[in-house]
């Protein structure tokens, strides 16, 4: 060293040459260091093409890091939304899930008969709430509207979480009379009475005038399946007067569902059974053989289906931008083939002076995981940056998840490796005469 | 005085296809410490095969070859990269610079693959690059140098390992004559001076003639070996 910096001290215009330099005894190889800051001039040197080539891998993780941080926000936000209405809820609805297209007539099965049957059973439930739900035109002063309108019981109001913005709910007497009443989803009210006051107006209901004495609180949930879309009216009311609420022989009146709230989580599946084995014996089902004609489903069990298939869904979609990964995989291997070919003469000096095989093979192989790398970091910013707009804009609360950055960014890692190995070992293997004559 | 280079019946045979094509047939010769040699020879003679053995860039499918006492003749690819990082310099007729290092960084290269710390590095390249009287111009890119300018940058990436011998393929193939002039004081007084030893192919007698010795080559053998004729003398 100090002699080197001595040597460094000589005026520079003494006659040339002055003297060899002091033998160097030195054996090692190249710092990892030293072959990343060749890899990073290399790509420098090519700005606009590798930028073009990160771009692939940029639009993979990207891609896969927003959709999978839209998949969980969606599942989240349906998960609570159902969690909402509470955990313990039985669904009972006519036809069967698993008969498909062919469940048609049956779906006609489920009776107001049913309901009596089930009240009669004593269960352990916190409530049960009868429905039947219909399109209605809806006809106020100023406004008018189709909406669902549920016929049911103030159960329904309850096992729902529904509450009253304003004025009151019909009461059991009401609902079983069928009182010429309505309740407006908070929604709906605003369509047809603007801004003004809803309660004590009328609203003509397929020609026959309902007062309407109560207003929901608004419950969110997006588009015409939102409550607050609907409209709820006494049973009996919407039974009497609104077309097809007959069954099929025309003795008995037709339910879209019934809601049971069990009062105790443990007793869910018991219940279940309970009411599963009363519905066959009304509906004359054999103890085997035909499959039920009516479906009871919990809310546990409903919630795992919906979350089975937003899991697949994210999956699929990730999958799907998961390829153009891989194609910007094969981007890359592209760029490094070409790179290798032109740089045929760089490697040649470069062995010339003694560059090892494997000081090649590293030189080229960091300069695809750099390339795939710092595409990734770009790409899992960019799904980032759009995860956070979407939640910034209210859409949906779009999490990325510590999961996902590992997965993507380990992907992109993966990809440079895979495919950088193939153009390396070319680069490595060349032979220096050849290579250095390369023109 | 010890032999730096040793060469006893070397020969190479390339293979393309079936065909076997005898480039070397058997050569043999010494090159002593602190001598510079011209070899010589049409083309297709051999001599650029013999200057890649020499150059350890291709091993001998015959022959055994010593340098600085060390029979390379049956090493491996690694040991031989390694053998080139630690015993040899190269001058090439393209001086083969890189277009995107600026100088002092084109000579630092074969330091970097033996692992030479950055400061050190850097003090050698500095040094080197000053031998050659390049001092003044270290941050420049080989596009802003003139051709004699590259190929003295070129001379210091020789010298910065502080080689055993130079090994130069037509130094100044690619100069006018006056540059060419200077690229050979260079060397010569790099060789007289220093007692640097240094290998050099050539086509032209008038860049022979800077040599002490002159192999000629002829059909893939040695057909004279003889003193320089008329020794310029810078």
């Amino acid at each position: 060293m100090t002699q080197s910096t001595s040597l460094l001290e000589r005026a520079p215009e003494a006659a040339l040459p002055t003297s060899l330099l002091p033998p160097l005894e030195q054996e090692g190889s190249m710092s990892l260091w030293e072959v990343t800051r060749t890899s990073f001039d290399s790509l420098f040197a090519n700005k606009v093409r590798s930028a073009l080539t990160m771009l692939g891998v940029i639009i993979g993780v990207g891609s896969v890091v927003a959709l999978m941080a839209l998949g969980a926000g969606a599942s989240n936000s349906i998960t609570s939304q159902i969690q909402s209405i509470g955990t313990n809820l039985l669904f009972i609805a006519p036809g069967s899930f698993q008969q498909g297209p062919g469940a048609v007539s049956s779906a006609l099965n489920l009776s107001l008969n049913d309901y009596d049957a089930i009240v009669a059973l004593n269960l352990p439930v916190n409530g049960i709430a009868p429905s039947f739900n219909a399109s209605a035109s809806l006809v106020a002063a100023a406004a008018d509207k189709q909406a669902m309108i549920a016929g049911t019981t103030p159960a329904y109001a309850e096992l729902q979480s529904l509450t009253l913005k304003s004025g009151t709910l019909f009461d059991d007497p009401q609902a079983r009379n069928g009182a010429n009443v309505i309740v407006l989803g908070s929604t709906l009210a605003k369509d047809l009475f603007g801004g003004g006051q809803a309660v004590g107006q009328t609203v003509r209901v397929n020609g026959q005038p309902l007062r309407v004495i109560g207003v929901l609180n608004a419950k969110g949930g997006a588009g015409g399946g939102s409550v607050d879309m609907q409209a709820l009216a006494p049973l009996k009311y919407v039974l009497d007067y609104f077309p097809n609420t007959r069954t099929a022989d025309g003795n008995r009146y037709r339910l879209s569902s019934i809601i049971l709230s069990v009062r105790d989580a443990t007793d869910v599946d018991g219940v279940q059974g309970r009411l599963t084995a009363l519905l066959r014996e009304l509906h004359h089902l054999p103890g085997d053989g035909k499959k039920d004609d009516f479906t009871v489903l919990s809310q546990a069990a409903f919630l795992s289906t919906l979350n089975t298939i937003t899991g697949l869904l994210t999956a699929f979609l990730a999958a799907v931008a998961g390829i153009s990964l891989l194609v910007g995989g094969i981007g890359i291997m592209n760029i490094m083939l070409v790179s290798v070919t032109e740089r045929t003469r760089e490697i040649g000096l470069r062995k010339a002076v003694g560059a090892r095989e494997q000081d090649i093979l590293m030189q080229f192989l960091v300069e695809a995981i750099v390339l795939s790398l710092t595409g990734g970091l770009i790409g899992l910013a960019l799904g980032g940056g759009l995860a956070l707009a979407v939640t910034v804009a209210g859409v949906l609360n779009a999490t990325v998840s510590p999961t996902s950055v590992m997965l993507a960014v380990g992907f992109a890692v993966a990809v440079g490796l895979f495919f950088g190995i193939y153009p390396a070992q070319r680069a490595s293997r060349l032979n220096p005469i050849d290579a250095l004559r390369y023109e | 005085m010890s032999n730096m280079i040793v060469v006893s019946g070397l020969g190479k045979t390339y293979r393309l296809g079936s065909v076997e094509v005898p480039a070397l047939l058997t050569v043999s010769f010494q090159i002593a410490r602190g001598e510079f040699v011209a070899i010589m020879g049409p083309s297709g003679s051999g001599k650029s095969t013999l200057m890649n053995l020499l150059g350890c860039l291709d091993t001998p499918s015959s022959g055994r070859y010593w340098l600085d006492g060390e029979e390379v003749s049956q090493l491996d690819g690694n040991a031989l990269a390694a053998l080139r990082a630690r015993k040899l310099g190269f001058v090439f007729q393209q001086y083969m610079l890189m277009a995107r290092y600026s100088a002092l960084r084109n000579v630092e290269l074969p330091l970097t693959y033996r692992g030479v710390a950055r400061r050190e590095r850097r003090e050698r390249a500095l040094a080197a690059l000053n031998i050659v009287g390049m001092a003044e111009r270290t941050e420049h890119r080989p596009n802003e140098l003139s051709g004699g300018q590259q190929q003295r940058v070129a001379i210091a990436r020789a010298l910065a390992g502080s080689p055993s011998v130079v090994l130069a393929d037509e130094p100044t193939g690619a100069l006018d004559s006056r540059t060419s002039a200077e690229i050979m004081n260079i060397l010569q007084r790099l060789n007289r001076e220093q007692g640097l030893t240094i290998v050099m192919v050539t086509h032209e007698h008038d860049i022979a003639a800077y040599a002490q010795r002159v192999l000629t080559m002829r059909d893939g053998q040695l057909a004279s070996d003889a003193a320089s004729r008329a020794q310029v003398v810078a």
